[in-house]
């Protein structure tokens, strides 16, 4: 089933893939690669168009225009029952009148195998996702982990070329949530099999994958690594989707190669590094990571780094242990900033209504030419 | 609220509980406890002069001894299940268009559509049957005037003509458990059957029968037991030859005025009946209470 001759590198290609309805372009002209064996997430808000996506290449939705190829095959006028693609539903989708043996079994029924094989490898499945014995259980027996493993199982049984997984976590609790991030990870690691992943959730998306594709408006914002996305981001609006991020908006006042200084409305003055070609009385915006800034008590820390520092009024304290931060509103402008606390612990005594300097380094602020407006809504 | 005393409380609920209980009550002993306390006593005695009563169980033998009252039980029993499956057959496409494809306007026009019938009492929609099928009627002279037939035909009066009014009487009552049972499919269901391989038929077979099981022997119990119990279709649309069992305890209580004969019948009816459904239940491995809470 997955065995082919023919060594290849990518498992799915799709090239100029659109999907209308309408006037409106769910998906627009999209093409990318996902390589054999990796995890490969597509991260966007709900309608950018990723369930449509993911739908297309599980065949459920035919494209109106561009092609899908999986495993190196087209896939145009494959309906979903023949494709060597499974998929994990967003409720799971566990067949509720069956056991779990029978669950996991389905596929491998419906292909015509010989009830004694079919059994074996319900039993190998099970243990390879730590439920042995599990088979006779039903399915309202199990946890919501539990849950997640028999879906994964269901699928992996048939050994597809790529697994299409629509936020199955979604509906777990944070803790299990975690815990199935990292677990979903090893399983990939250990089958070897592709894993398409879309969320909503940009943790889901940076902790599991290998190469994450940000999607808006039916287009790839970007394409990269976790780290790539997070530390140099294309676009404003990866920028603003990916982490948390201060954003100031403003206009160039002067420009020098990729280091520009920016003055926002509110009399706000910054340096940031330039992504794309900036000149003087753009209009752009600006991105601070929490965790790029940092407060001190003492305006000295700043000057000695060589970095602007600024002062603020402490307006909040958000303390979630490795997590936490403080918002602030600069002194001059009142614009808002929530700036990381170090966790040395070294700021624990801060107090709301305190004034305390701060700064960031200019070559990790990064500054875009604002999007036109009629982008920013579109339809 | 929280000085008030528990007991006052648990009174004042359970007397509220045995009022809104009371007409249902008042309902099943009155109409239906009553009566077969009565027609059982009456079954279980035999006139042997007049007003003169003995206990016996000769009404009993008379229906194992007559062959015609037997027949036309055990065919009665036979017509009344084929109805039934006819019912299951026809409605089944149609509560699956109504809850899985139609959407909005579309959904409720059907479902109305499916309704406007019942607005007509059976006696007027048999007697439109008849309009329609008699040796004089639209469709004969239909087959007549399109050259399909020399002669106008008679339509009445045949086991199928009395099935086809059964299956339209009944259809209501299997199409709404029907639509709740397949309405609460969710459908990523049956896109991860396709998904993992499955067939149309495999599909059907695997999951969405499994799933609406309660709801299709819901269906066919409520409308077995009005197709049994039916007087009015199969004699309308049967005349003479529909020999259907409940026509048999009519002429006992009314012709003959034979009560004795007529409850010992009405007894055996109803014996008839929960028996067949017993069985289907057990056939389909499913639970009377169960099945009669999802319709």
């Amino acid at each position: 089933m997955t065995s082919n001759p023919h060594p290849i590198s990518a498992d799915l290609e799709a090239t100029h893939l659109g999907k209308h309805y309408g006037a409106f372009a769910a998906v627009a002209d999209l093409s990318f690669s996902v390589a054999r064996g990796s995890f490969f997430s597509i991260l966007g808000p709900s309608g950018c168009g990723k369930t449509t996506l993911l739908r297309m290449i599980a065949g459920f939705l035919i494209p109106d225009s561009g092609d899908i190829r999986i495993g190196n095959q087209s896939m145009k006028d494959v309906p979903p029952n023949r494709r060597p693609v499974n998929m994990v539903f967003q409720h799971l989708a566990l067949f509720p009148m069956m056991s779990v043996g029978d669950n996991v079994g389905y596929g491998l029924a419906r292909r015509g195998m010989a009830a004694t094989e079919i059994k074996r490898r319900v039993g190998e499945m099970l243990e390879r996702v730590s439920l042995p014995g599990a088979q006779e259980k039903r399915i309202d027996q199990l946890s919501g982990g539990q849950k997640q493993r028999v879906a994964i199982a269901r699928s992996l049984v048939l050994e597809p070329t790529l697994l299409l997984l629509d936020e199955p976590l979604g509906a777990l609790d944070l803790k299990l949530r975690e815990h199935m991030k990292i677990e979903l990870k090893q399983l990939q690691a250990a089958f070897g099999t592709t894993f398409v992943y879309i969320t909503h959730d940009q943790s889901e998306a940076l902790v599991m994958s290998d190469h994450v594709a940000v999607m808006n408006q039916g287009k790839f914002e970007q394409l990269g690594t976790p780290q790539a996305l997070y530390y140099q981001p294309q676009t404003p609006f990866v920028a603003g989707f990916v982490g948390a991020n201060n954003r100031i908006q403003g206009r160039v006042t002067q420009e020098n190669g990729k280091a520009v200084t920016l003055a926002s409305s509110a009399g706000l003055v910054l340096q940031a590094s330039a992504m794309g070609s900036l000149k003087t009385g753009d209009q752009v915006e600006a991105f601070v990571r929490p965790e790029v800034a940092s407060i001190s008590r003492d305006p000295d820390t700043f000057k000695a780094l060589g970095h602007p520092s600024y002062r603020g009024k402490v307006e909040s304290i958000l303390f979630d242990g490795a997590n936490s931060a403080v918002l602030l509103r600069e002194e001059a402008s009142h614009v808002e900033f929530r700036i990381a606390l170090p966790q040395t612990g070294q700021l624990a005594d801060l107090a709301v209504g305190e004034t305390v300097n701060f700064g960031f380094d200019p070559q990790r602020t990064v500054c875009f030419a604002a999007p036109a407006k009629s982008v920013d809504h579109g339809h | 609220m929280a000085t008030e005393p528990n007991s006052s409380g648990g009174l004042q609920a359970k007397l509220l509980f045995a009022l809104l209980l009371a007409p249902a009550l008042i309902w099943l002993v009155l109409l239906l406890l009553l009566p077969h306390l009565e027609l059982g006593v009456l079954s279980m005695r035999v006139r042997v002069a007049p007003r003169v009563y003995e206990p016996s169980l000769s009404q009993y033998a008379t229906f194992f001894n007559e062959p015609l009252y037997w027949h036309t039980f055990v065919r009665t029993a036979g017509m009344s299940i084929v109805s039934t499956a006819l019912t299951l057959l026809v409605a089944f496409p149609i509560a699956w268009t109504i809850a899985k494809i139609a959407r909005g306007r579309t959904k409720s026009m059907m479902f109305v559509l499916c309704l406007i019938p019942f607005w007509v009492s059976e006696t007027v929609r048999a007697l439109g049957w008849m309009i329609l099928l008699r040796e004089s009627g639209v469709l004969p002279g239909l087959l007549v005037s399109l050259g399909l037939t020399a002669q106008p035909i008679e339509l009445l009066y045949h086991d199928a003509t009395i099935l086809v009014g059964l299956v339209y009487t009944s259809m209501l009552f299997m199409v709404v458990p029907l639509i709740g049972a397949l309405e609460s499919l969710d459908d990523s269901l049956i896109e991860a059957a396709y998904d993992l391989g499955g067939s149309g038929w495999s599909i059907l077979r695997q999951i969405i029968i499994p799933h609406a099981a309660p709801g299709i022997v819901s269906g066919c119990i409520v409308v077995f037991m009005l197709t049994v119990g039916n007087y009015l279709t199969p004699t309308l649309l049967g005349g003479k030859s529909s020999q259907w069992f409940t026509e048999q305890i009519y002429t006992q209580f009314i012709t003959r005025f034979n009560w004795e004969q007529g409850a010992a019948f009405g007894f055996l009816l109803l014996v008839l009946s929960t028996a067949i459904v017993w069985l289907g239940l057990k056939l389909s491995g499913q639970k009377f209470g169960e099945v009669m809470q999802r319709s």
